[in-house]
């Protein structure tokens, strides 16, 4: 099923007339109401008019994090204070949170592309959401309860946290979809486990898991736990929220909704614009945004794009599951690595859940590597010997895999951090100064 | 053979002591125990009362725990005692992976826990020394 085959099946053709119009339009509206961007353009000399095609996108400055945190809280909304009808936040973990405006014509637009999301792994109005995103200032939990009651769905607007209560009403509502991060969801299968369910007791047929990066290995996992297809969604609160991009049941990429949002990829280095297929950081365009238009936003998110037709049906360009952050990329010893790659390595061991906690430290001119695991009954012996060399297995595993030596400290089960939001996988003790 | 509790104890604070706290709320009577510590972590092993219960109050609280199986010898306490008990796994060339012995509380008796690499090869090794070999019940009354 497809909510909207005209926009998510549209010719290639029409689809790049609709989006050049669109981005005129955008650039448009953006200059005419918002000074950061009028300044911006005119630094730089470009002028509405210089967009004739796609192309002429490259012509005009990145908006970049820190520039959205220069005009906290509202500077960036295009329109009356009056208009703005809902406001999200980013978590401000960083330092001040971004904040994202929403007209009514933009809530429904986040409506349709949750709606579209919700459709693309097979749900639809008889489904039953439990959605654990936070509801709040963060955009998981609004965005997917507006865009479900769009489809007709049935919401529960559980909100993150309270696992024993998510797990009753898990089986007792027997609920259809899952809304949270992947971390959160294997947290979930785990504590149904410890209350005695198995994946017949629940009535879960698809999850979407999203707000942190995750491996093929983990969907898998999380497929097998729950007897669920496990999809990546994504998005961002700069740019709406959840929905930008959602993976359909083929998972083979997500489809970004093109005819809202324009991605490009560029290299996070020289930022020129590169081919589809390579591999760098995207940049997104909101091409009708009202509340807070956005031009050329640096996602920091690398993945590159397929603009091949999808088995699915739908045209829409599809962009690789997120492989790293240009901003969580760690450099040891020189070397460029991403936690991704280690849970990867992780996973190929039996017996090892995905739960890991890498920390980073430097002994002089040495960073030093240490990897938290936690220690399964499947694994765990009696003997001093067997969990050394069972360390040293790991170890020799990720060296394989991914070139670096680290160091395997073995940790007692379910005390690894697993947060409601997003987990935290890198503990960066190295001082740069 | 006896069974013996192995918990998985990681290098942080407190967690040694949290094990055993949450033995003796349980109201668990350990009759033995040695750790085995690396720099990494531990394992602790104990002989206790109730074995079952022991094991699933410390897997409710998300210890690692396995049972595993160990010879228990009563052995006089006195120098020769637990040489004896050596001299006969080593004729029958059984490999030791460790022993921990404790002192019991009938008269001159010492009770030491043997883990060896073919428990049934020890159990054979003991038994032909004529050695004196608990049941579990023996020790938990012991």
């Amino acid at each position: 099923m497809i909510w909207n085959e005209k926009y998510e099946c549209m010719d290639n053709k029409s689809k790049k007339e609709l989006q050049v119009r669109r981005l005129q339009n955008i650039v448009k509206f953006a200059y005419d109401n918002v000074p950061f961007y009028r300044r911006h353009f005119d630094e730089i000399g470009v002028k509405v008019d210089d967009i004739q095609e796609l192309k002429d996108i490259e012509k005009l400055p990145f908006t970049t994090k820190t520039n959205l945190r220069e005009t906290y809280p509202f500077s960036m909304f295009a329109v009356d204070d009056d208009e703005i009808i809902e406001i999200h936040t980013s978590s401000g973990t960083t330092g001040k949170p971004t904040v994202s405006g929403y007209t009514e014509k933009d809530i429904n637009i986040w409506a349709e592309i949750i709606a579209r999301a919700i459709v693309m792994v097979g749900g639809g109005s008889k489904d039953i959401i439990q959605n654990c995103y936070g509801y709040g200032l963060f955009t998981g939990g609004f965005g997917v309860h507006h865009g479900g009651r769009k489809v007709g769905a049935t919401v529960i607007p559980i909100s993150a946290g309270n696992t024993k209560r998510q797990i009753e009403v898990m089986v007792d509502f027997k609920s259809t979809i899952l809304t949270c991060t992947p971390s959160y969801a294997l947290y979930l299968s785990e504590f149904l486990e410890k209350e005695g369910f198995t994946s017949k007791d629940i009535n879960l047929k698809a999850g979407l898991f999203g707000a942190e990066m995750w491996t093929e290995e983990m969907r898998k996992e999380l497929e097998s736990r729950l007897n669920i297809d496990a999809l990546n969604i994504y998005g961002l609160t700069e740019i709406m929220g959840p929905g930008v991009a959602q993976e359909c049941l083929i998972k083979d990429g997500l489809h970004i909704s093109e005819d809202h949002f324009y991605p490009e990829i560029i290299d996070p280095d020289t930022l020129e614009v590169l081919e589809d297929g390579e591999k760098g950081e995207l940049v997104l365009t909101t091409l009708t945004r009202e509340g807070m238009p956005i031009i050329r936003f640096r996602t920091k998110d690398l993945t590159s794009l397929n603009r091949e037709k999808c088995e699915c049906g739908r045209t829409t360009v599809r962009m690789s599951r997120i492989t790293g952050r240009t901003d969580d990329m760690l450099k040891i010893r020189g070397v460029m690595i991403f936690p991704s790659q280690i849970e990867k390595a992780l996973l190929k061991i039996d017996g090892l859940t995905p739960n890991y906690h890498i920390i980073v430290t430097r002994d002089g001119i040495l960073d030093e590597v240490e990897v938290e695991v936690e220690a399964t009954s499947e694994l765990f012996s009696d003997e001093v010997k067997v969990l050394e060399e069972l360390e040293n297995r790991i170890a020799n595993h990720i060296h394989k895999e991914i070139g670096l030596r680290v160091n395997i400290t073995l940790a007692e089960p379910n005390i690894l951090p697993r947060s409601e939001g997003k987990a935290v996988r890198v503990t960066d003790k190295r001082n740069f100064n | 053979m006896i069974k013996q509790l192995s918990v998985f104890i990681e290098n942080k604070e407190g967690r040694l002591k949290k094990a055993i706290d949450i033995l003796s709320m349980a109201n668990i009577n350990i009759r033995a125990l040695s750790i085995a510590d690396t720099s990494k972590f531990g394992i602790l092993r104990l002989i206790v009362q109730d074995l079952s219960k022991a094991k699933k109050i410390l897997e409710e609280n998300n210890f690692l725990v396995k049972e595993t199986d160990v010879l228990a010898v009563e052995i006089p306490d006195e120098p020769t005692g637990l040489n004896k008990i050596l001299n006969m796994l080593d004729k029958s060339k059984i490999n030791l992976e460790y022993l921990y012995a404790f002192v019991g509380s009938k008269n001159n008796q010492a009770i030491v826990i043997i883990r060896v690499e073919n428990i049934e090869e020890g159990l054979k090794a003991l038994n032909n020394g004529d050695a004196n070999i608990l049941s579990q019940k023996d020790i938990e009354t012991f």
